[in-house]
């Protein structure tokens, strides 16, 4: 495993993403601040500029979560929110998530796994979209064009796909 | 988040990431990636019969990732960098709103630790 730091973001079969990133804590701190709000309200922000108001958080399986974030200079607010449907502490979550303004049918389904190995934490979170309707949606809304084209790229995105 | 990108290019996405979940096509555009080759050529690495190739190489076409010249006679096949292109870029443009969350984690992370270590302290 390499060091800490790297973020890899992979496409994986049709529908899901993975991405994979060490930190360099201990397993139960990471899963805290992955599920206490007070800790989860400093790091899980969106674009610069954006705060996060609301971050409620009921860690029990069919618990509900929420999170709004807001761009200060103008209140526009994006939220979304699901339920837990699996939790082991310190080691692995799976919940439903859904945008409020939705750009896709139906509920992706998120997996977070830590494993911790000398005091490092590996943490891979996994997003399966419901539907090739859904992943068309995010890829709308989240792609930019403006696409510049090299080999270059093409090597990286060879690399990341296992 | 950006909303302007035509109807288009999220069913290429698609077909572009189907395609590229294939292992064997995958080395079949790295091999591209260094020029032209014709399908003879791209099937000698793998013990796979020339129409299995054929197949895959119409997958990546399909996918407008390669096109075939019609010049020569072995129509040789190239890279089309354009659709790979979207594909990573939209990839990037995810890994680098993720990664400015999670710079921010590793300092939280930094601090959490710290806090620990004093209350170890305090209680021994």
């Amino acid at each position: 495993m390499k060091d800490t730091g790297a973020l890899k973001v992979t496409a994986q079969g049709e529908r899901e993403i993975v991405m994979t990133r060490v930190f360099d804590a201990p397993r139960r701190l990471v899963f805290d601040a992955f599920t206490k709000p007070d800790l989860v309200k400093q790091w899980l922000l969106g674009p610069e500029g954006w705060s996060m108001p609301v971050c409620e958080i009921d860690l029990k399986v069919g618990g509900r979560y929420r999170y709004v974030w807001r761009r200060d200079k103008d209140g526009t607010e994006m939220g979304m929110g699901g339920v837990y449907r699996e939790i082991v502490p310190p080691e692995r979550i799976v919940s439903t998530e859904k945008f409020d303004e939705s750009w896709y049918p139906g509920e992706a389904v998120g997996t977070l796994v830590l494993v911790e190995q000398g005091r490092k934490t590996t943490v891979t979170q996994t997003v399966l979209y419901e539907s090739r309707e859904a992943r068309d949606g995010v890829l709308k809304s989240q792609m930019q064009t403006g696409v510049a084209q090299s080999y270059d790229r093409l090597a990286k995105l060879l690399e990341s796909m296992p | 988040m950006e909303k302007r990108l035509s109807q288009r290019s999220p069913d290429r996405l698609d077909a572009t990431f189907a395609a590229l979940a294939d292992p064997t096509r995958r080395a079949i555009l790295a091999r591209l990636a260094s020029g032209q080759a014709s399908v003879t050529e791209l099937a000698a690495p793998f013990a796979m019969s020339q129409p299995a190739i054929s197949k895959h190489l119409k997958v990546l076409e399909g996918a407008g990732l390669i096109s075939s010249s019609r010049e020569a006679q072995r129509r040789p096949r190239r890279l089309e960098a354009r659709p790979l292109g979207e594909a990573t870029e939209w990839l990037e443009g995810y890994r680098r709103f993720w990664e400015r969350r999670f710079q921010r984690l590793d300092a939280l992370l930094d601090e959490l630790k710290a806090r620990s270590r004093k209350r170890g302290r305090k209680k021994r």
